[in-house]
């Protein structure tokens, strides 16, 4: 009887996290779109709906009820296979993060996250690196020119900002003494790690960002030279799947910076899980907000900047930190 | 209940095991060389699984983070950038090089084989069992291994991709004259 509870509870939690994961993707879009359009003068979409809130949805309505293209050069099998990839990926990786501390229903401790994993920061940097995977195939599948070049970045970039997003977090991982997140949470109590340590946060950040393919880092997409780069032959619902994968995975993104430095679920009077979504949309505001800033970098710039910057200063960031843990400061 | 739970395990082990050796067949058979890499994360991924059945989760971790994921993406990375699924003709004519590594392939595998039905390590137990792993966590019991007891044979190691490291860039620097 108990492992039939389990199994509901399991059961439950998968598909409450997916929906909400869901709608939250679906109005990031819109928020992204709003908020570049207010950083650029003017309102962004404002038609479908009251203010627009219906967009997402049509948006959802319209690519599904697209021609579905398949060019005859593709690698069909792993066309077809590369946007699962991808959204398989960013969505998994949700599965240990925590959401908010334990709940009483009908007398059972539920924690809140679907897999409660000792070794849950090292999934999470696994699983990064599969999402890629997604990205890399499309873009060679496609059997296009511009496709390949896409891929390309994209594999030489993964590679460059893989090691850097590993270092930027085995500081956090020093200080909570757990590669658990939610152990990592707990040992926010009282001061968040992005005080106590902000040098991992900036890291991770950008490290973060070039991770997801963002601004200024997007240069597996980059319109103005590659014409979309790795999706520019897909359409219809698996040009969709990219997107919701791309959003979902920026979420997903935002919701580690959250457990690592922002103290996760934490917070006076509100819940938790409220609390955790407040912190999310406020890195993702960010992510929006860095996007209508900052223009694209050159290539060579963002390996250079990768290697020769980044990879000295967090091997630098991972001694000292150790240092001062051992010593007594932090 | 225990029972059930035994032979869910024994069957997960079942299909990742066989799931592991078909596509190992699959990655020495195709002839596009970026579906050989694609069917050897697979591989990959099915011994993964199975060093979790081993209640192995740091090394299976592991296993993803660095094969499956950075070094087959850097193999990718390589074929693509030299085309070399357009170039690549698989030769049907017997060549020395061919003929070595079949040599060897062989042998290494009646080493398996005799090693399989020679030894046995049934009932033998080790310091580190099931109940020590959960109560101390697995990624400190590898820590402290790797970083006590086998501290030299892994410092060497590391010295060994240092070198490595140094010889690639070496080799890819422009020379002076």
């Amino acid at each position: 009887m108990e492992s039939l509870y389990t199994l509901i509870e399991m059961v439950v939690k998968n598909i409450v996290v997916v929906l909400v994961l869901m709608g939250c993707v679906a109005y990031t879009t819109l928020l992204e779109r709003k908020l570049l359009g207010r950083l650029q003068v003017r309102l962004g979409p404002n038609r479908v709906g009251p203010f627009g809130l219906l967009q997402p949805i049509a948006d959802g309505v319209k690519s599904f009820f697209k021609e579905d293209i398949i060019p005859d050069e593709a690698d069909k099998t792993l066309y077809v296979l590369a946007p699962g990839i991808s959204l398989f990926a960013a969505l998994s990786m949700f599965a240990v993060i925590p959401f908010g501390d334990t709940v009483t229903f009908l007398g059972r401790q539920i924690k809140l996250v679907v897999a409660d994993l000792d070794t849950g920061l090292l999934y999470l940097l696994a699983l990064a690196t599969l999402g890629e995977y997604g990205v890399v195939l499309g873009g060679w599948a496609s059997g296009n020119k511009y496709g390949v070049l896409g891929a390309l970045r994209a594999a030489a970039q993964m590679i460059s900002y893989e090691v850097a997003l590993g270092l930027a977090v085995i500081g956090t991982i020093i200080l909570a003494g757990s590669l658990n997140l939610r152990d990592i949470v707990s040992a926010q109590e009282g001061m968040w790690f992005v005080i106590k340590y902000p040098a991992g946060f900036l890291f991770y950040l950008v490290a973060g960002l070039a991770e997801i393919n963002r601004t200024p880092f997007d240069m597996p997409e980059s319109e103005s030279e590659l014409a979309c780069g790795f999706n520019i032959e897909y359409s219809s619902m698996k040009f969709a799947t990219f997107m919701i994968a791309e959003y979902a995975h920026m979420f997903t993104i935002a919701a580690i910076v959250t457990t690592l430095f922002l103290g996760g679920w934490m917070g006076p009077w509100l819940p938790g899980p409220i609390w955790f979504l407040i912190k999310v949309f406020c890195v993702i505001f960010f992510f929006i907000w860095e996007r209508g800033t900052y223009p694209r970098l050159r290539y060579d710039h963002i390996m250079q900047f990768g290697w020769k910057v980044l990879l000295p200063l967090t091997l630098l960031n991972v001694v000292v930190t150790a240092a001062l843990v051992a010593m007594g400061v932090l | 209940m225990i029972g059930i739970g035994i032979g869910f395990k024994w069957f997960i082990f079942v299909v990742a095991a066989l799931v592991a050796t078909g596509s190992s067949l699959m990655m020495v058979t195709r002839k596009n060389p970026i579906h050989s890499a694609l069917w050897l994360i697979v591989t990959f991924f099915s011994v993964a699984i199975l060093y979790v059945l081993l209640n192995a989760t740091f090394i299976a971790v592991a296993q993803i983070m660095v094969y499956a994921g950075a070094i087959m993406m850097l193999v990718l990375f390589v074929i693509m950038l030299i085309h070399l699924e357009w170039g690549a003709q698989w030769k049907r004519r017997l060549s020395f090089a061919k003929l070595i590594g079949g040599v060897v392939t062989i042998l290494l595998f009646l080493q398996v084989l005799a090693g399989v039905f020679t030894y046995s390590d049934a009932g033998q137990k080790g310091v580190y069992s099931a109940q020590k792993l959960a109560e101390i966590g697995n990624t400190r019991a590898v820590g402290t291994l790797l970083y006590g007891k086998y501290v030299f044979a892994f410092e060497i190691a590391s010295i060994l991709l240092l070198v490595g490291i140094v010889g690639a860039v070496l080799l890819a620097k422009k020379r002076k004259d």
